[in-house]
């Protein structure tokens, strides 16, 4: 295990690398999501306003 | 026959619908394309002859890269079919690409200077594939940038499209950059004609990582798009249905 993360002494690159992917992956889906859920909110309020002056 | 699909999918509530059944399709094989590549890239593939375990480090930046410039390409080829077709869904799936893009670009761009310090001695070099690379951000920070700068969302869409299409020229100059002048980045060894250049026990993980980025990209394309979408289509009535048929809160 400890060899595993040494990484044949290129950890300090290695892991570095991996952390930084799994950052931008998981902040593209959060900001995706998020995206998706105010142009929904923002959608919804509009159809509902547009229904109480009709 | 095709222009019939073309229109359907046009159709701004036919692609909201079909993008919303199709997310899952793309985000589960992305999820199990990765976690496989992860095993075979970090645990079963041999450590490289020269550059022992950090070779490593390409089962992430090659995918990143590749997301670079496939991000840029849909959005390009996006932006013009809007151009043409003044289709909004084209457009739609235009505005989604950017932040992905800039950010996957950021993201080789980091990988490789964490890649290049251990082999090549330094973090940067002013070298062809590395400075070309470093352009393609600024034009994915360029296209967000005229967006942000335009409040009108037509007018954003057409003049943010002309400047992706115009930037496209950058692309090929990045893949063949290696090739064309002296690089201290290496010369392609998947996407090239011919065989690759690598054994199957490194090759396999990396195709895997690179088919499991794609499909991730694909998932994010299809949530950033309804949003986009939605933005587009404040008064159109199909609007109430889309968002009526589920849950609220849920996506």
């Amino acid at each position: 295990m400890m060899k595993f993360l040494a990484m044949g002494g290129y950890a300090r690159y290695v892991w570095p690398c991996y952390l930084l992917t799994a950052l931008v992956v998981g902040l593209n889906i959060r900001w995706a999501l998020r995206a998706l859920r105010s142009a929904q909110a923002e959608a919804r309020r509009r159809t509902a306003s547009v229904k109480a002056a009709s | 026959m095709a222009w019939v699909w073309f229109h359907r999918f046009g159709s701004p509530p036919h692609f909201y619908r079909l993008a919303t059944r199709l997310t899952p399709w793309f985000a589960w094989p992305a999820a199990l394309l990765c976690a496989a590549g992860l095993v075979g890239g970090l645990v079963l593939a041999p450590p490289d002859y020269q550059q022992g375990d950090g070779f490593r480090i390409i089962y992430v930046h090659a995918p990143a890269a590749w997301l670079s410039l496939m991000v840029y390409v849909v959005m390009a080829a996006s932006a013009a079919v809007g151009l043409i077709w003044r289709m909004t869904v084209a457009y739609a799936v235009s505005a989604s690409c950017a932040v992905i893009g800039a950010s996957f670009t950021a993201l080789a761009l980091a990988t490789g200077m964490l890649w290049g310090r251990p082999m090549w001695g330094t973090y940067w070099e002013w070298d062809p594939r590395l400075t070309s690379e470093l352009l393609l951000l600024f034009l994915y920070l360029g296209y967000l940038g005229l967006r942000n700068s335009i409040d009108d969302i037509g007018r954003a869409d057409r003049a943010s499209a002309v400047l992706a299409i115009v930037g496209v020229v950058n692309v090929p100059i990045i893949h063949y950059s290696v090739v064309w002048w002296n690089s201290l980045h290496q010369a392609p060894s998947v996407m090239r004609f011919g065989r690759p250049t690598m054994p199957a026990a490194m090759l396999v993980p990396l195709l895997l990582m690179l088919a499991g980025f794609t499909a991730y990209f694909v998932a994010l394309l299809l949530i950033r798009s309804r949003g986009e979408l939605l933005r587009r289509e404040r008064n159109a009535r199909w609007i109430a249905d889309a968002l009526g048929a589920r849950a609220p809160g849920k996506v």
